[in-house]
């Protein structure tokens, strides 16, 4: 396995101009619920029903990210968005009041990281002035969609992640103010045979490993060049299992290691288990918190890396596996 | 990958932390054998009500699953549920979380394809196998009685 090296792309010309994040109720009472723009205290965000929550959710974030950078719809060349439901729902119904030409993804959790590296990529190329990226996930339209109906009385186990109620919105251009995008690497979709549906970190380790190996070797970079190597959602499993793989290298990343999903709450105060997921997870945590310590100067290079468990509720079901990816982007504040 | 899919299995397994059987076994214990010891309670008071043991037993059954349904409704039997497991599964108040909850879930798809269709969603196996197996047994019943002597 793993014949294909891929390329890393080098970007000279992509700056994330502004960015933003509006979390849920769980969020904004966790370690970093002051850092985000909004903290929307009603599950269904004054609609109907969950699915209208988590669009209004995309929309708000990329209003507020547009607000800060001075642009309007009008303005704005092209989007790239994507979430966990079912015909990418949350984006297509939270953009489409804005009329700016769009593009869906679908990477599961690693979305944010797909988005942000098409955006820095369009931008670098010239092809747009300016492109967002934009990403949501909410725990109920999630858990209804994958798992079980939310007051059905089923045990979670404690490999078993929350899916974050949270979006992240990111405007990307050439201006040459921090945070840039320097590089990006497209991970490669990595089968580790895992079928357990509540062991996704164990079943996307694999592939932030080969996307983090990958990325620093055509960087010629080693994780002590780096401030941080930010991880998507591994959650406790799969940080455990991602240090046993760089370990079999004689790579040690544990110092420089940071996963959103176990960021994002407090795991001793709130009952999340194995830490949080989903594509606003490291979304919300990038627009929130760690883009502005790269603005700031604080973090000088950064390693992102989204991770996504590319789960079919239906080939589980017929005894497949759940495949993982993992995106890298690598920020910097010079 | 440095690693074979089978020693990344057993990597997985190795890190993965156990369910707390220690704390799980009697929490379930202790929340079922409760739902349980309630059930024997209303039974006895409808019976010295002057019920006969037959009504006694049917109005006991709805007493429970009417109260599974409540709890259920007010978002509190599944918060109880992380905690007793087993214990709120198996009863007969578990079977009705299990209709109540999607019913809930998939109203906003409208009362015909949504709840109607979506109700049974997770009860429904139970519902066929549970009716196979019992004409199954009552075809052997049968067969027993008339050629068995």
């Amino acid at each position: 396995m793993g014949m294909c090296e891929g390329k890393t792309f080098k970007f000279s010309n992509a700056t994330i101009t502004s960015f933003a994040a509006v979390v849920g109720k769980v969020e904004g009472e966790g370690p970093y619920g002051s850092e985000f723009d909004e903290v929307i205290e009603d599950n269904k965000g004054g609609t109907d029903t969950w699915e209208q929550a988590e669009a209004g959710l995309q929309k708000k974030s990329l209003q507020y990210a547009m607000d800060k950078a001075e642009l309007n719809p009008e303005k704005m060349d092209l989007v790239f968005a994507g979430d966990l439901l079912n015909q990418c729902t949350g984006s297509s119904y939270g953009l489409k009041d804005y009329y700016i030409p769009f593009l869906g993804l679908y990477g599961a959790c690693s979305t944010f990281a797909e988005s942000l590296l098409m955006a820095a990529s369009m931008v670098n190329a010239g092809y747009v002035e300016n492109c967002a990226a934009v990403t949501s996930s909410h725990f109920s339209s999630a858990e209804r969609q994958f798992r079980f109906p939310l007051n059905y009385g089923g045990v979670r186990t404690p490999t078993a992640q929350w899916t974050a109620t949270a979006s992240g919105a990111a405007i990307v251009d050439a201006s040459q103010k921090a945070p840039f995008i320097r590089a990006a690497t497209v991970g490669k979709i990595q089968d580790m045979g895992i079928t357990d549906l509540n062991n996704m970190g164990a079943a996307m380790a694999g592939a932030a490993y080969d996307t983090i190996t990958r990325h620093m070797k055509h960087m010629g970079t080693h994780p002590e060049n780096y401030d941080l190597i930010i991880t998507g959602d591994l959650g406790q499993v799969g940080s455990d299992m991602m240090y046993e793989l760089f370990k079999r290298d004689g790579v040690s990343v544990e110092g420089k290691h940071k996963d959103c999903g176990l960021m994002i709450y407090d795991r001793d105060r709130q009952d999340v288990h194995a830490g949080g997921s989903g594509c606003g997870c490291s979304a919300s945590m990038m627009c929130g918190y760690f883009l502005k310590k790269v603005r700031r100067g604080e973090l000088k290079r950064i390693l992102y890396t989204a991770t996504g468990a590319l789960m079919s509720p239906t080939m589980v079901q017929q005894g497949g596996s759940i495949p993982g990816i993992a995106h890298a982007v690598e920020i910097t504040s010079e | 990958m440095n690693i074979s899919n089978q020693e990344y299995g057993e990597l997985a397994k190795k890190l993965s932390p156990p369910s707390a059987m220690y704390k799980t076994i009697p929490l379930a214990f202790v929340i079922g054998g409760g739902i349980c010891t309630l059930g024997e309670l209303l039974l006895n008071v409808y019976q010295m009500l002057g019920l006969d043991m037959e009504k006694s037993g049917m109005l006991t059954s709805m007493t429970l699953i009417f109260l599974s349904a409540l709890f259920t409704g007010l978002k509190l039997y599944d918060r109880i549920a992380q905690h007793a497991g087993a214990g709120t599964l198996v009863p007969i108040t578990g079977f009705a979380n299990s209709v109540v909850s999607p019913a809930l879930d998939f109203k906003s798809e409208g009362f015909v394809l949504g709840l109607g269709a979506k109700m049974f969603v997770i009860a429904g196996p139970v519902i066929v196998y549970g009716i196979s197996a019992s004409i199954i047994y009552g075809v052997i019943y049968y067969c027993m009685t008339t050629f068995g002597g």
